[in-house]
């Protein structure tokens, strides 16, 4: 059978045979994995793939796999929870966290690119493959890498968080500590795929990387019952998963899976690092790069690759950008594990708590579906709040040790109702 | 004064397989037109209809994109490198 996808520069259209190149050689615009939709059409039918079990590769025909291609392990399928408390709270009746801190196997959305990365690692023969990090991304290269036995090496700012190091390490991956930023980092390794032969999933495996981003935008739909929302609140580093989302939702449409919808593209970013949300809102015909300053660690890419064509994605559907700072992106964290129960990174928080803040601002309405997405888990950045919850008072293993603990706590909340 | 361009595969083909090229030039605005006069044919891959560098293009003065300088105006001292770079990936 024919391969129905191929690449296509974004900017001016040309048309290139499936390798492993991230750019157009007219005028260095990302290059896209497209589809013969219409071949696409007669291979699969929503009804086929609601009987597959429930992760990413029941889409398997939408994604840029090898021919004979056999998943490794079940990823992505992650859930989407309808907001008990936040939502009501903010006065907005269907709010949805779409929870990819939970995806498998290293609790973030990277978990899904990585997947349709390797797969084309693999295909183009690489042996070493790689990839420069904000850190969620080195723990997803590192497991799957580490289970599919290639040899990992992965790039990532000195600084990063100590979690997501040792979460990289742990695999027996080889680390790169590059003295300097994301952006830094990202520009030895733009050299380091131009001069050796590695597959490094976010520079030259880029358009197959970023086609698995479309699995989250695939299982909002499905999970809203085959329905797109009205809004989606995305995180943006590099500004690839909005504008995926945005692909997956016009992909069923097309083929009639979902009624077709003006969707709502909503980006959030850090303040201390808001490229793109600058843009936005300032209505700049280019964005401006920034040096990254957050603790939204893995949001904290300074020049975003895809940030033009975000910034066109959020101006062309209606929706807006935001930017929260890093004491509300704390406040946020806390708050969104408060009300249901989620714990997310830092980058979870800024999409919370832009959430919010467009919520207050009226631009997301009260009637309104819109789904948050959460990319990544709290459990890789709990430096990051660690000094908001100091270790508890320690009692002897005695019942009146316990009731005189209840009794203080009873009279710290009266005293405290009583302010 | 003596600096270098240097040169990403991408832009090989148009170089003559060069990877480095030097110049005399002075500013970084300088060495870009210095680079597009002697490779003619890689002038529409560096700049755009409207004459800017094209978005997708990145900049660096050694280590530093140029924009966080003074954009193409930055100049140059002895030995310095420009470095062209096809557009960044990553994210």
């Amino acid at each position: 059978m024919k391969e129905i996808y191929f690449l296509r520069c974004r900017e001016c259209g040309k048309k290139y045979p499936n390798q492993p190149q991230s750019y157009c050689e007219e005028c260095f615009a990302p290059l896209e994995v497209s589809y013969d939709y219409e071949a696409l059409r007669q291979t699969t039918s929503r009804e086929a793939v609601s009987r597959r079990a429930f992760n990413m590769w029941r889409y398997s025909e939408f994604l840029p796999l090898p021919q004979g291609f056999t998943p490794s392990q079940p990823i992505g399928g992650t859930p989407l929870v309808k907001s008990r408390n936040l939502g009501s709270r903010l006065g907005v009746k269907n709010l949805y966290f779409k929870n990819d801190a939970v995806c498998f196997p290293s609790l973030s959305f990277k978990d899904r690119v990585v997947a349709t990365a390797l797969a084309a690692a693999r295909r183009f023969g690489f042996e070493t493959i790689g990839c420069s990090s904000t850190g969620n991304l080195a723990n997803a290269v590192a497991a799957q890498g580490a289970q599919q036995g290639f040899d990992t090496c992965v790039f990532i700012p000195a600084d990063l968080e100590p979690a997501k190091i040792l979460n990289t390490a742990v695999y027996g991956a080889r680390i790169v500590r590059i003295n300097g930023n994301y952006d830094h980092v990202n520009r030895l390794c733009t050299q380091i795929a131009d001069k050796f032969r590695w597959g490094l999933v976010n520079v030259n495996l880029r358009p197959y990387y970023a086609e698995g981003s479309k699995t989250h935008g695939y299982e909002i739909a499905e999970q809203l019952g085959w329905e797109l929302p009205d809004n989606v609140v995305v995180p943006m580093a590099g500004g690839s998963l909005i504008g995926k989302i945005a692909k997956a939702f016009a992909e069923l449409a097309h083929l009639g899976w979902v009624e077709p919808k003006q969707v709502k593209f909503f980006g959030a970013q850090a303040t201390g690092c808001s490229p793109i949300a600058d843009a936005v809102k300032r209505e700049l015909p280019r964005f401006t790069p920034q040096k990254p300053n957050t603790i939204a660690r893995s949001l904290a890419i300074g020049n975003p690759a895809d940030g033009p064509f975000a910034v066109r994605l959020i101006r062309e559907s209606g929706g807006w950008a935001e930017d929260i700072s890093d004491p509300e992106i704390i406040d946020s964290i806390k708050l969104l594990a408060e009300t249901e129960g989620i714990f997310a990174e830092t980058a979870g928080g800024v999409t919370a708590g832009v959430a919010a803040k467009l919520i207050q601002q009226g631009r997301i309405g009260a009637d309104e579906t819109t789904v948050v997405c959460i990319t990544g888990n709290g459990l890789k950045t709990t430096d990051a709040i660690a000094a908001d919850f100091p270790l508890t008072e320690v009692i002897e293993p005695k019942l009146d040790a316990f009731e005189a603990l209840l009794q203080e706590q009873l009279k710290d909340t009266v005293n405290a109702d009583a302010r | 004064m003596a600096i270098t361009i240097e040169i990403p595969t991408a832009f090989r083909r148009f170089t003559e397989g060069s990877p480095k090229v030097d110049s005399g030039a002075t500013t970084v605005a300088e060495a870009l037109n210095d680079l597009t006069a002697k490779f003619p044919a890689l002038s529409r891959h560096v700049r755009d209809e409207q004459g800017q560098i094209r978005q997708f293009l990145n900049v660096y003065l050694n280590e530093e994109d140029i924009r966080f300088l003074n954009g193409e105006s930055s100049p140059l001292k002895d030995g310095d490198r420009v470095l062209l770079v096809p557009s960044i990936a990553g994210g």
